[in-house]
């Protein structure tokens, strides 16, 4: 990574959640780190610079990213860090945490340490690692939690699979305590959701597919929510995706709990029905009212739906929109899953789990904020400040514009209409549900600590 | 030597042919009332060849049709290669052992490789649901018939079903079917669903409630537009064979126990077997069927499954039946025959 550049982003529409800012004018980053914001025209910076033009975009801080599969080491075929922070680059995302479940398991410093020094070499935008939870991510013995947060982890999870044994669960959150980091958990009771390939419901049974209901997440929430309060231990839910799981959350919150949670892009807008092949009439994601009675077309068992979490219901979908707005779910994380052509050209059963979503982020949440159910204010907010806030002193120069944060930017414009075509997608996994579709709300260049890392080829180069 | 020339089949092609648009036969999901009857129909003539001495017509000669089996099956891959070959196809059957299937080619692979070999219509029975949806998305000149997929879908069987029915008893509207068994994992009862509830008849499910589909049923009172609406559900079979006019009894897989989904066989006999005293004490006249193969003793007593209300033999006969003529419909010429 770069330091030391010094770029002004002039005529942008500034907006700054971290400060309450709104402000039409100039940003100037200079070597590395915002130095000030300024009515547009009113402010010449010294030195050199390069400029990038904004005029009638969005200036936002960099998106922050919580939950990502780089895949390096052990899955090259299907992303490596290169390609999977260019990537992020292209969404917007300026800082990424890496999910531990490589090959090897960053279970070690030494895989840690190969992993930063790799992305330093090799990254696009700035990489956080997640350490696992357990050695070997085999949720029997725990991994030397010190000697990964000095090597610099910002968590521990081994997602992919939950930690299935109470006992480890609760050891994990006790000795985490001193570390303040959070014990990262994908809830999935695996006596459940054995061999459910798609949400339990309507849709599944319609299907022949076997399901994996909400409640395989909820029992699990709810065992961890208690043995947070047992422990006094730091809770972070990933990728929650029921309601109920949400009602759980947020009474932990009353109860005054260290209990976090992520939540992402597309459970807030996807529901099962696209499993059917069935996506709601001209880019309206199935708010338009869905026909599940109708035969099903040769666009049905689409392998590109099928996630773990899987899609669930609008019900889902709208609880935990609404959990969103009000902050009891803290940020957004893409659990970016890139997958090879190998792994999704077969059956649905046979598919592997996972959505390639860094680069369709910001496009498919936008859908919410055009159709006026979230405002562009609290998006943002929820890609920055939120998880800014849950990675500790790692967070504090991140996710905002004030003066000494880092340089990192994300230049959107909110209206622009595109096509996805993840034949285009720097990420090596084109396994998106959303190919063909039509966004509106587009990502138009990235700014990693002053230097441009990526540009929409429409937009002005850097003068 | 006098040569015996088999009588041609005089399906008018205009008339026949004119009302099916389909492609491929995945479910009867997409099939119309009139669909349904152009099938049955066009059987209804099939099974006049079916009845000759010499058994053959040449409606098919030059066509390619290819089973390919991903699971064990004696009387569907039996019935679909002899109702190719009496219409005279090339039929030719592959299976998962002892093909390359076995190397670790995909099953995409397989049937592209089948296409380019000119297959008119591919056969496919997958235990994973949607694998016959899969491979139609990709075929650009060969029809795909699902012959099971997972616990799905199983058309072709819906349809001799859907005949036999008619067959004995004139007409399906407003007869009361009764389906017993393992409702939730059997293709069978699925595609049974559509096909009846689409003609118009009553339609009764029963079974251990481990075993009933609850999530396909959800909603069917209260949701305008449900397929199910008119579905009834009865646990108790006592109760659920009162006034039925046909009873279908499927095959319960021991794996289920194993499963944790029954405590026991025996108790299953028990609650669920259609037996003799069953149909005696409520209906005694009731059409008798089961797709095959049964576990007699289990979810069928042997007394029953033999008895004179059996439609079970003729269900096998209309299955070459109903699949000779979806071959037709699918792949024969459009010139008169």
């Amino acid at each position: 990574m770069a330091t030391g550049t010094s770029l002004l982003i002039t005529s942008g529409r500034i907006l700054d959640p971290s400060q309450g800012l709104e402000l039409a004018g100039d940003l100037f980053i200079q070597a590395g780190q915002v130095a000030w914001t300024a009515p547009a025209g009113q402010r010449a910076p010294e030195g050199q610079y390069a400029t990038l033009d904004a005029r009638g975009l969005v200036v936002s801080p960099g998106f922050i990213d919580l939950h990502c599969h780089l895949r390096e080491p052990g899955y090259e075929d299907k992303e490596t860090i290169a390609t999977g922070t260019l990537a992020a680059a292209r969404g917007g995302f300026t800082t990424v945490c890496a999910m531990p479940n490589t090959e090897p398991p960053l279970d070690t410093a030494a895989s840690v340490e190969y992993l930063l020094r790799k992305a330093q070499q090799e990254g696009h935008v700035r990489v956080l690692p997640v350490g696992c939870i357990t050695r070997g991510r085999k949720g029997k013995q725990l991994v030397e939690m010190a000697e990964l947060a000095a090597a610099g982890v910002v968590g521990f999870s081994d997602d992919g699979d939950p930690v299935a044994d109470a006992y480890i669960m609760r050891m994990a959150l006790t000795y985490g305590v001193p570390f303040g980091l959070p014990v990262i958990n994908h809830c999935q009771d695996p006596a459940l959701s054995r061999i459910g390939a798609m949400h339990e419901g309507w849709t599944a049974s319609r299907l022949g597919l076997k399901g994996i209901p909400a409640e395989a997440e909820e029992v699990m929430a709810a065992r961890d929510i208690e043995l947070a309060a047992l422990t006094g231990g730091w809770l972070h839910l990933a990728h929650i995706s029921t309601a109920g799981a949400l009602e759980l959350v947020r009474r932990a919150r009353e109860r005054g709990l260290r209990v976090t949670a992520e939540v992402t892009p597309h459970h807030l807008v996807l529901t099962d029905e696209w499993v059917m092949g069935l996506r709601g009439e001209g880019g309206s994601f199935g708010f338009a009212q869905e026909r599940p009675f109708d035969p099903l077309t040769l666009a049905a068992y689409d392998t590109n739906a099928k996630v773990n979490p899987p899609l669930r219901t609008r019900r889902d979908t709208s609880a935990l929109l609404q959990g969103l707005k009000e902050g009891v779910i803290d940020a957004i994380a893409t659990d970016h899953a890139p997958h090879t052509a190998v792994d999704k050209t077969c059956t649905f059963d046979e598919a592997a789990f996972g959505i390639s979503g860094l680069e369709t982020a910001f496009g498919l949440l936008m859908a919410l904020v055009h159709r006026g159910d979230l405002s562009l204010a609290t998006l943002i907010e929820r890609l920055t400040v939120g998880p800014a806030r849950l990675l500790g002193a790692r967070g504090q120069l991140l996710g905002s514009l004030q003066a000494g944060a880092q340089g990192d930017v994300a230049v959107l414009d909110p209206d622009a209409e595109w096509v996805v075509d993840p034949q285009g997608f720097a990420s090596k996994g084109k396994n998106t549900p959303l190919a063909g579709a039509r966004l509106k709300g587009k990502v138009m260049a990235t700014v990693v600590g002053g230097r441009v890392v990526y540009q929409d080829k429409l937009a002005k180069a850097p003068g | 030597m006098r040569t015996v020339r088999a009588r041609e089949t005089r399906i008018p092609p205009d008339q026949a042919q004119a009302g099916w648009r389909k492609r491929h036969v995945l479910d009867l999901d997409d099939f119309t009332r009139e669909e349904i009857a152009l099938v049955l129909s066009t059987a209804q003539a099939m099974k006049g060849i079916l009845r000759r001495a010499v058994k053959k017509a040449p409606t098919l000669r030059g066509k390619t049709v290819i089973t390919l089996f991903y699971e064990p099956s004696t009387r569907t891959r039996a019935s679909f290669e002899t109702a190719g070959k009496i219409l005279s196809a090339d039929v030719i059957n592959l299976s998962a052992g002892g093909s390359s299937i076995e190397k670790g080619e995909s099953l995409l692979d397989t049937a592209l490789t089948l296409q380019a070999m000119a297959a008119d219509a591919l056969v496919i029975r997958h235990p994973h649901s949607g694998a016959p949806y899969f491979v139609a998305r990709h075929m650009t000149s060969t029809s795909v018939i699902n012959a099971g997929d997972g616990t799905h879908a199983h058309p072709t069987q819906a349809l001799l079903d859907l005949f036999t029915v008619q067959e004995h008893l004139g007409t399906l509207e407003g007869r009361r079917v009764l389906i017993v068994g393992d409702i939730a994992h059997s293709r069978v009862a699925r595609s049974d669903l559509w096909g009846l509830t689409r003609v118009g008849a009553q339609v009764v499910l029963c079974g251990p409630p481990t075993l009933m589909p609850w999530d396909l049923l959800k909603g069917r009172e209260g949701t305008p537009g449900h397929p199910f609406a008119s579905v009834e559900v009865e646990l108790d079979l006592d109760r659920a064979v009162e006034g039925a006019d046909v009873v279908i009894v499927l095959r319960l897989q021991k794996e289920r126990q194993e499963a944790g989904l029954l405590p026991s066989l025996r108790e299953y006999a028990r609650l669920w077997q259609v037996n003799e005293a069953r149909l005696a004490r409520e209906r005694p006249s009731a059409l008798l069927m089961h797709p095959g193969p049964m576990n007699e003793g289990v979810e069928i007593s042997p007394g029953v499954a033999h008895s004179a209300q059996s439609a079970i033999e003729q269900q096998v006969t209309n299955g070459v039946a109903v699949r000779m003529a979806l071959l037709y419909l699918l792949c024969a010429p459009r010139e008169a025959v």
